[in-house]
């Protein structure tokens, strides 16, 4: 038997630079695309949802806009955003802690923070392989992409601290299956308030201001207005994502419980 | 020095006391067991020496460091195999395998592990889709892949079948012979009595017994005769035709104080035909681990009637299950019957 002799005189040490941190990401990776609700989660309902009402114009659009995929591209990249960095996460984080992953980690060289790095890059990995199908999709369906996509990647990224924040939490304080019902119905709600399918403005301005206040609102605020001729983010919006990009992580922080 | 020392622990949550001042040392090259009840405080105190928890009281220090401040210095030189769970449900097992092994600086060869565990089969199948043997094992696999110098095995046999425990122990034995440091948390004292070179018996979060299995099995209680018989007789005059103190410990169980020569053993059988009381169960000389057990963690007299049943640490209340089923199928307890 060759195993478990550590050879006299040789102390077992951690792997050194980033190479638990690389195997701990291709994992995570993995096993978010092995994961049959997550990619119905993270690709096929965005794609879905961008692809019929493109095509069935049935929904309102903001005055100006011509073309349904104008106003529904940006928006769908929020709405992958969200799914990938707060139900995906938070999900599959809920369950981790419940199966006791978690706790079996911790007694392990790869140490907190490579774990959290480690689903962070996942995160961006995955959301660069929505964003390249999902652009791929809305430029086949007739988007003309305007103003500054630059702006839309720092929104992105801030949006995604919030949501894996808000995801994080319900992880670390609910049971798995309550998590998993918690971040859907979240999911919904920032959905229908998130102004992803039809304009914000065409809710009732007492929603309109709660919606705007919410990540899913701002973030798509902000992609509707970096992707759209002209090309600006309303500074509210940047405040909003912001805010959400602090108090969610930390409000996880506080409250996380690891089993 | 000892790989594992531990003074005077106490471990409270709120105003619970889970474990209350135990003191234990595990060595390299050896197997402790730690051995008691559910909520005897095992699992506390070794979640302590793991470094999940931090120390009410008292002192733990593992490798001569201290497993919490330490911990970052200790995670790659100590193997944990949990009780239950602990791996991503949809991983297959070698990738499991593969990928823990990445977290150490060198790590046993994955494939040559995975074949040692008897898993070389079902590399490629989920961990949800083992069976329960075989998530044991490759838990195991993985609480020693980082070739550690302290591995903690938590119930490593609870649900395993036949084969997969003759595995898991001769990977245990193996640990032992290369020098490393074993603690064994078990309810299971037949593992105990084979796995373990020293025995530590937890109730109610102290150290009730210490010592190797022939140790706890010979020196403690002295030597005595024990036997069934219906509750009730009059064990004065038993006393006075033995010449030994005796006494009813519980209903129907009686102890003699008394070396069990044959000239004892033949005085109390005598003594009972006259009389012409059944004999239930006889037994002299060294106690059965069980026995010994039993005897230290009875809670009350009725309680100690009722002996551990293997595997049921999931169901609290469950784990005190009447009667002899456990030991029906031994052969050294059958043999040592002479009614």
């Amino acid at each position: 038997m060759s195993a478990a002799g550590q050879t006299a005189g040789r102390t077992p040490a951690p792997a050194g630079g980033l190479r638990p941190l690389r195997a701990q990401t291709a994992a995570e990776v993995r096993m978010t695309l092995r994961r049959g609700e997550s990619v119905l989660l993270t690709l096929a309902i965005p794609v879905g949802l961008l692809v019929f009402f493109s095509l069935v114009d049935v929904l309102p659009k903001p005055a100006g806009v011509r073309h349904a995929v104008d106003f529904l591209a940006p928006g769908i990249l929020a709405l992958a955003v969200m799914s990938t960095a707060m139900v995906g996460l938070g999900i599959a984080t809920g369950f981790e802690r419940q199966y006791g992953v978690l706790k079996r980690l911790r007694t392990t060289p790869l140490g907190r923070p490579a774990l959290l790095g480690a689903k962070i890059l996942a995160i961006l990995a995955v959301e660069v392989v929505q964003v390249a199908i999902l652009v791929g999709v809305a430029l086949g369906l007739g988007w003309s992409p305007g103003g500054s996509p630059g702006l839309a990647v720092p929104a992105a990224v801030l949006a995604t601290v919030g949501f894996a924040g808000l995801g994080l939490l319900m992880a670390g304080a609910l049971r798995a299956e309550v998590t998993l019902a918690a971040a859907n119905g979240l999911y919904l709600v920032l959905l229908l308030l998130g102004g992803m399918v039809f304009p914000l403005t065409s809710l009732p301005s007492g929603i309109r201001g709660v919606a705007r206040a919410l990540p899913s609102g701002a973030l798509s605020d902000a992609l509707h207005g970096a992707l759209s001729a002209g090309g600006s983010v309303p500074g509210r919006a940047w405040v909003v994502l912001a805010v959400w990009a602090v108090l969610a992580p930390a409000a996880a922080a506080a409250t996380f419980r690891w089993e | 020095m000892a790989e594992i020392e531990v003074q005077d622990l106490v471990v409270r949550y709120g105003s619970t006391v889970a474990v209350d001042g135990v003191s234990l040392e595990a060595h390299a090259g050896a197997v402790l067991a730690l051995l008691g009840p559910n909520g005897a405080g095992k699992t506390s105190t070794v979640e302590t020496v793991e470094g999940y928890r931090s120390v009410s009281a008292g002192s733990v220090s593992v490798l001569g460091l201290d497993p919490v401040r330490d911990h970052r210095a200790l995670s790659a030189r100590i193997g944990v195999m949990l009780q239950r769970g602990g791996i991503y449900p949809t991983m297959p097992a070698g990738e499991a395998v593969r990928l823990f092994a990445r977290f150490y600086a060198d790590p046993e060869d994955p494939a040559a592990l995975l074949a040692q565990v008897g898993l070389a089969g079902v590399a490629g199948t989920p961990w949800r889709r083992l069976s329960g043997g075989e998530q044991q094992r490759l838990s195991l696999a993985l609480a020693l892949v980082g070739r550690p110098e302290v591995v903690f095995l938590d119930e490593p046999t609870a649900g395993v079948d036949p084969e997969g425990r003759l595995a898991i122990r001769a990977v245990i034995a193996g640990l032992r012979d290369r020098g490393v440091c074993v603690v064994l948390t078990t309810h299971e004292l037949d593992e105990a009595e084979r796995l373990a070179d020293r025995i530590v018996i937890v109730d109610r979060g102290r150290v009730v017994a210490e010592g190797s299995p022939a140790e706890l099995m010979t020196g403690l209680g002295g030597d005595h005769i024990r036997f069934g018989a219906p509750p009730g007789i009059d064990v004065v005059a038993l006393a006075a035709a033995v010449g030994a103190p005796a006494r009813e410990e519980r209903p129907g169980e009686y102890l003699l104080d008394v070396a069990p020569t044959p000239r004892a053993v033949a005085a109390v059988t005598a003594w009972l035909a006259e009389r012409d009381l059944p004999l239930a169960d006889l037994r002299a000389g060294r106690e059965r681990l069980e026995d010994v057990f039993l005897r230290l963690t009875a809670t009350d007299p009725g309680a100690a009637a009722d002996p551990m049943v293997p595997g049921d640490s999931r169901v609290p209340g469950a784990s005190r299950v009447a009667g002899d089923s456990r030991v029906a199928g031994d052969s050294r307890r059958v043999g040592r019957r002479r009614a």
